[in-house]
């Protein structure tokens, strides 16, 4: 039972990441990774919400009939995602400005859904709280290198914190401007995956087909 | 287990389902509400006191806030005519002014008018009638600083913020944005505070009392020019027609004129 809670918790990370591997939850990963703190905000309400619609799908598990399946977990996702989107603005209400939508987005997280649908319907309410937890894990691993990245050379600083003072406050460094931008969050997530799959070839997968020669005059003839 | 998948069985669980929820959210957004009301209140006020230049995220705590801004008298004017509104008319038009948010009422047709095309230089679409402005009594009972709430189309979206003027209506204090959607690194640099500072102590009005203040790419010299955005052409002249717009005859121009002559 310890072996598995921890291949639960620790396989999503690198093994089976679900944005390296999975390319799953790729939106959200752009959004909200400009600045370290919305981040780690966006990391703790996705593993929130992915552990306990787990949980509690994975409790009612028995009783969903097989054809409103995909709805009841829609509603019960998106209860949750509602109920996390309101403590943010009671309690942390600049972050939960500055995540604005992308809160609400949860709920379209394909992560949450992929979760709820391949693992909770089948197992179990505590190996499927710990899944959650792991899979929120994985997507919080690459959040965090993305918004570690982004953050240094697009503003020079972490967490708000100055790291490398920039031209525009009478410092050294010129800041990145295409860090600050949606598509560089698509070259990092590009090499980390580059990365993870060199390390670990069994991740790469087969080609589904394969460009067939030109076709040459005298064979069309 | 049979029984589930049975059509009255599919609707039983589904009505279950929909209460539970529906009972979570709801007390959930009612237990949550009161938090969520002051922490908006809380986060209009600073930005208002962003705007004067009364606080600074970096130097200032949230705790400060609340004694900051109650230093501030709310006065609800009528754009139009430029008149303070009394007690009286608050009332009759159950107006609070600790509460009343401008945005809020903006698609109400009793509390606000469309634009027509050709005077809505700031792309805003619809105006309200009445809006307060936030005025600092100094010692001797004149106004030391007021902060009016401008808003005005970017690049992107609408860029909200407040713009603080001097006792004289004429004299700007600071500048302050608190919701825009312009490029980061770019438009987003209106937040910048080194860009803030270069509007202190510039005129708005020229001897003509027409908006003479503008953002203006490669200006920034004399009274009435601040230097626009390096590659953030057209946020510089969303927030030049915003100020045009706000400042003018059909934003806080009449208020500002009354203030003068009385």
């Amino acid at each position: 039972m310890a072996a598995d809670t921890k291949t639960l918790l620790f396989k999503p990370i690198v093994a089976e990441n679900p944005i390296t591997l999975q390319i799953l939850g790729i939106c959200s990963a752009l959004a909200v990774t400009t600045s370290l703190r919305v981040t780690i905000v966006m990391c703790v309400a996705l593993t929130m919400v992915v552990a306990f619609s787990n949980l509690f799908i994975s409790m009612v598990r028995n009783y969903v009939p097989s054809s409103i399946r995909i709805i009841i977990q829609m509603a019960i996702i998106s209860t949750l995602v509602i109920a996390v989107d309101q403590l943010l603005q009671a309690f942390a209400y600049e972050i939960s400005k500055q995540l604005s939508v992308f809160v609400g987005l949860i709920i379209t997280n394909c992560i949450v859904m992929g979760r709820a649908e391949a693992f909770a319907m089948k197992n179990p309410p505590i190996p499927s709280f710990m899944d959650g937890i792991g899979n929120g894990l994985g997507y919080s691993s690459v959040l965090l290198i993305l918004g570690s990245v982004r953050e240094l050379f697009g503003s020079g600083s972490l967490f708000g914190i100055e790291i490398l003072p920039l031209v525009s406050n009478g410092g050294w460094y010129q800041a990145n401007g295409l860090m600050l931008l949606a598509p560089s969050a698509f070259f990092i997530i590009g090499f980390l995956i580059w990365i993870v799959r060199t390390k670990r070839a069994d991740q790469v997968e087969k080609s589904e087909f394969r460009l067939a020669a030109h076709t040459t005059q005298e064979v069309a003839h | 287990m049979q029984s589930k998948d049975t059509v009255a069985g599919t609707i039983k669980v589904a009505l279950v389902l929909c209460v539970v929820c529906s009972v979570f959210i709801s007390s959930a957004a009612v237990i949550l509400k009161p938090f969520q009301v002051s922490n908006k209140l809380l986060d209009r006020n600073k930005n208002i006191l962003a705007a004067a230049g009364m606080f600074d995220p970096a130097l200032n705590s949230n705790a400060e806030v609340d004694e900051l801004f109650s230093r501030f008298t709310l006065q609800v004017v009528e754009l139009d005519t430029g008149e303070v509104l009394s007690q009286e008319r608050l009332s009759q038009l159950g107006i609070d002014p600790d509460t009343y948010d401008e945005r809020a009422v903006l698609a109400d047709p009793q509390f606000s008018d469309a634009l027509p095309e050709e005077e809505d230089i700031a792309d805003l679409k619809r105006r309200v009638r009445y809006s307060t402005v936030y005025t600092l009594p100094a010692a001797d009972g004149s106004i030391e600083t007021l902060v009016i709430p401008v808003s005005g189309y970017g690049l992107w979206g609408t860029i909200y913020g407040y713009l603080a003027l001097d006792g004289d209506g004429n004299t700007v204090n600071g500048i302050g944005f608190y919701e825009h959607k312009e490029t980061p690194g770019l438009g987003g640099e209106i937040n910048n505070p080194r860009w803030k500072a270069l509007w202190a102590g510039k005129k708005v009005y020229d001897e003509q009392g027409e908006v003479a203040l503008s953002v203006i790419k490669g200006g920034g010299q004399g009274d009435y020019e601040v230097d626009g955005l390096s590659g953030a052409s057209l946020t510089s002249r969303g927030v030049d027609n915003m100020i045009a717009f706000w400042l003018g005859p059909n934003g806080f121009g009449p208020y500002l004129d009354n203030l003068n002559e009385g």
